[in-house]
């Protein structure tokens, strides 16, 4: 005789428990591979800041997309982020594309500065794999026939001449007063070719670049710099540098009262709600070209509420960072395949409309995106105004500016 | 040159070197006690300047009297990290304390960077942008403010050092370690002590540069070598050396960067730093080893 066994509650609960693993198999063979990008940021370093923006950007892109159902044209696979830190040096950003590699990643997304992009780009070029640069200014990166390579916001060739141009106008309709102009850099590659870019152009705007300051990172005190601005008498003050230095440099500029009709920088680094915030009265009135949104884009209004109710600031590496991401995530979207070669043709045919900077479609040429253009920024009181090129400008510019003191 | 350039680049390179010197004084007292170069001097100094930024933001306490709070705090910090890390884990070794602090500063700046972010944070009081003028020239009130206390916080750790029951067992225990053991000084207390007092002149050092300088997790790197410099050049352990040594830096690199430029110029302090390994290894104060 066969023992009877008599089925419990507690049974039944197991069996109802085990079910959803049993069935787990056959929800993972039906769910598409993830597609790993390697976000290739200085998050430690010195330029850890912009570094972290950088990767929130890129972060809140593929955090959408996968809210979003991920990747349509390929069953909804999802975005995964591989996180990497190059520690702002260049050397170590190599490595972080190498050790991506090895993990299997479909395309990199970095590197916030050209002295890391140049040789980080170099060592994805190796394997063929999809570049796209969020921030980095010089043209260099994209000027070496490297096919990899996409980026979608301008270099500082393009920021240079439009800055120049922006400068024109303003100067002009200011009766072109300026006329003279002290070049302040930090010495590497961003703030050299940045400086050497301006001196060339400022002729054509009847401004001499009257001399060019190389500066260290760090400088401690910019006092003689200062001087040498004051005993030169310019009109202008232009300035290329990475935050610190660019917060410090203003600040003595301003105690020291150095009268010029505008401090202007292009792509300058601490030029951000930080500084209108802490120094409002060294920041107002200060002018930079850099990137910036479309202001009337609903979108970019929305992600500056949400980027900002964390309490992260929302500045041009976020905005960059996200639309690098989302530019890839259209190519995936076309190429229907995360196959490098496919993903590259994508890229290379791209016309991407669905982004808030104001650029108009994307047309890549050797990798850059042709359609790119900043704008010229200045500073209030409590607040950061566009007020260049007119047809999305917030404010007219206060040119020159009123007098120290 | 414009002889204003020229004097303006002197005073200013004395004013910065008075902010090297009170930063340098903890760095050649913690070597003259312990012998061992402190890796979490720049560290401990950034952890200083944001809580200076913090007491101003939220409790609105001017950085000048957050420094009643901050050099008891500071000192505290050191006391205990020397008593609950550095000593209990060197095992008397100081190569291991060469690695705990090392250690400490790698920890430090990575805690830092994920509570407070790697963005560069300033402050602005009433007096930030103040100016002292000396005919045509202007210096920053702050920097000079600065200068003086740093000043006369090395003259009273100096006569500190000098004149009390503590400083003389500080200055036994630098310089007979068994000696000072057997005539009863508690050893491990006076390196506890020692260390406090060294991390303590940066709770004051922090609230003298926040007014000027910005901060951020990798601030103290921008200090530290100078202050290495500065000990080296004083003479490792001599006070008198870190007051002379820190002004002769401040005035180098002020004339360095004048002369060669501001990119240039900062090869003036490794210049300084060679020189000085060359020709007087123990510095320009110090007792030869």
């Amino acid at each position: 005789m066969t023992p009877k066994k008599s089925v419990s509650r507690r049974d039944i609960l197991k069996i109802g428990a085990a079910g959803p693993l049993l069935a787990a198999p056959g929800l993972l063979l039906s769910q598409p591979a993830p597609i790993k990008i390697g976000l290739v940021h200085p998050v430690s370093g010195g330029l850890a800041y912009s570094g972290g923006q950088g990767r929130l950007g890129c972060q809140l892109a593929i955090d959408e997309v996968n809210a979003a159902g991920g990747i349509k044209s390929m069953g909804g696979a999802r975005l995964q982020a591989v996180l990497g830190d190059s520690q702002s040096r260049p050397e170590v950003g190599v490595s972080e594309v190498e050790r991506m590699q090895q993990e299997g990643v479909s395309a990199y997304v970095g590197c916030f500065s050209s002295a890391i992009a140049l040789p980080a780009t170099q060592a994805a070029a190796k394997y063929n794999t999809p570049f796209l640069i969020d921030v980095g200014a010089s043209d260099a990166i994209v000027n070496r026939g490297l096919k990899n390579v996409f980026r979608f916001k301008p270099g500082f060739g393009k920021c240079a001449d439009d800055a120049v141009i922006a400068l024109g106008e303003i100067n002009k309709a200011a009766g072109g007063i300026a006329k003279t102009a002290v070049l302040v850099h930090e010495e590497s590659e961003f703030g050299t070719g940045t400086a050497n870019l301006m001196e060339s152009k400022l002729p054509s705007i009847g401004v001499q670049a009257v001399e060019k300051i190389k500066h260290a990172n760090p400088t401690r005190d910019f006092n003689n710099v200062v001087l040498r601005i004051k005993s030169l008498k310019p009109d202008l003050v232009i300035m290329s540098n990475y935050q610190n230095e660019y917060v410090l440099l203003a600040r003595t500029m301003y105690q020291q009262r150095v009268d010029v009709a505008a401090f202007f920088s292009v792509l300058g680094g601490g030029f951000n709600y930080r500084l209108v915030k802490e120094q409002p009265q060294v920041a107002e009135h200060m002018m930079d070209f850099n990137h910036w949104f479309s202001p009337t884009n609903q979108r970019a209004q929305a992600m500056k509420k949400r980027v900002e109710s964390t309490g992260n600031l929302f500045t041009f590496e976020v905005y960059c960072g996200y639309n690098a991401t989302m530019l890839y995530v259209d190519a995936l979207e076309r190429a229907k395949t995360a196959a490098k070669e496919q993903v590259i043709a994508a890229l290379e045919s791209s016309t991407w409309s669905n982004h808030f900077m104001p650029y108009g479609p994307t047309r890549f040429i050797n990798g850059q995106n042709q359609g790119g253009s900043g704008a010229l920024l200045q500073a209030t009181a409590s607040d950061i105004e566009v007020v260049w090129p007119g047809r999305f400008a917030s404010k007219k510019a206060v040119f020159p500016k009123p007098k120290i003191g | 040159m414009d002889s204003t350039i020229l004097i303006s680049a002197a005073l200013n390179g004395l004013l910065v070197g008075g902010i090297y010197t009170l930063v340098a004084s903890g760095l050649t007292l913690i070597y003259g006690v312990l012998h061992i170069i402190n890796f979490a001097h720049g560290s401990l100094l950034m952890m200083g300047m944001f809580g200076v930024y913090y007491l101003l933001i939220k409790l609105r306490l001017d950085p000048y009297i957050s420094m009643l709070i901050m050099v008891p705090a500071m000192y505290a910090i050191g006391y205990v990290l020397y008593k609950g890390l550095i000593g209990r884990f060197s095992s008397g070794k100081d190569e291991n304390i060469l690695l705990i602090t090392l250690g400490l500063s790698i920890v430090l700046e990575n805690l830092a960077l994920m509570f407070f972010k790697g963005d560069t944070r300033t402050i602005t009081v009433g007096y930030s942008d103040t100016m002292v003028e000396l005919g045509p020239l202007l210096f920053s009130l702050p920097k000079v403010i600065s200068f003086f206390i740093a000043m006369l916080l090395c003259a009273l750790l100096g006569l500190y050092i000098k004149k009390s029951n503590t400083g003389k067992a500080i200055r036994a225990v630098a310089k007979e370690r068994m000696g000072a053991r057997l005539v009863g000084i508690d050893v491990d207390r006076i390196f506890a002590i020692s260390y406090g007092i060294g991390v303590a002149t940066l709770g004051a050092a922090a609230c003298l540069l926040m007014p000027i300088f910005y901060v951020s997790p990798y601030t103290g790197h921008v200090f530290v070598l100078v202050a290495f410099t500065v000990v080296v050049l004083g003479g490792m352990g001599s006070f008198l050396g870190a007051v002379v040594g820190g002004l002769i830096v401040g005035l180098t690199e002020s004339f360095g960067g004048l002369f060669l430029g501001e990119s240039l110029g900062q090869i003036g302090i490794s210049l300084i730093f060679i020189l000085i390994l060359l020709f007087r290894p123990q510095g320009l104060f110090g007792a030869r080893g």
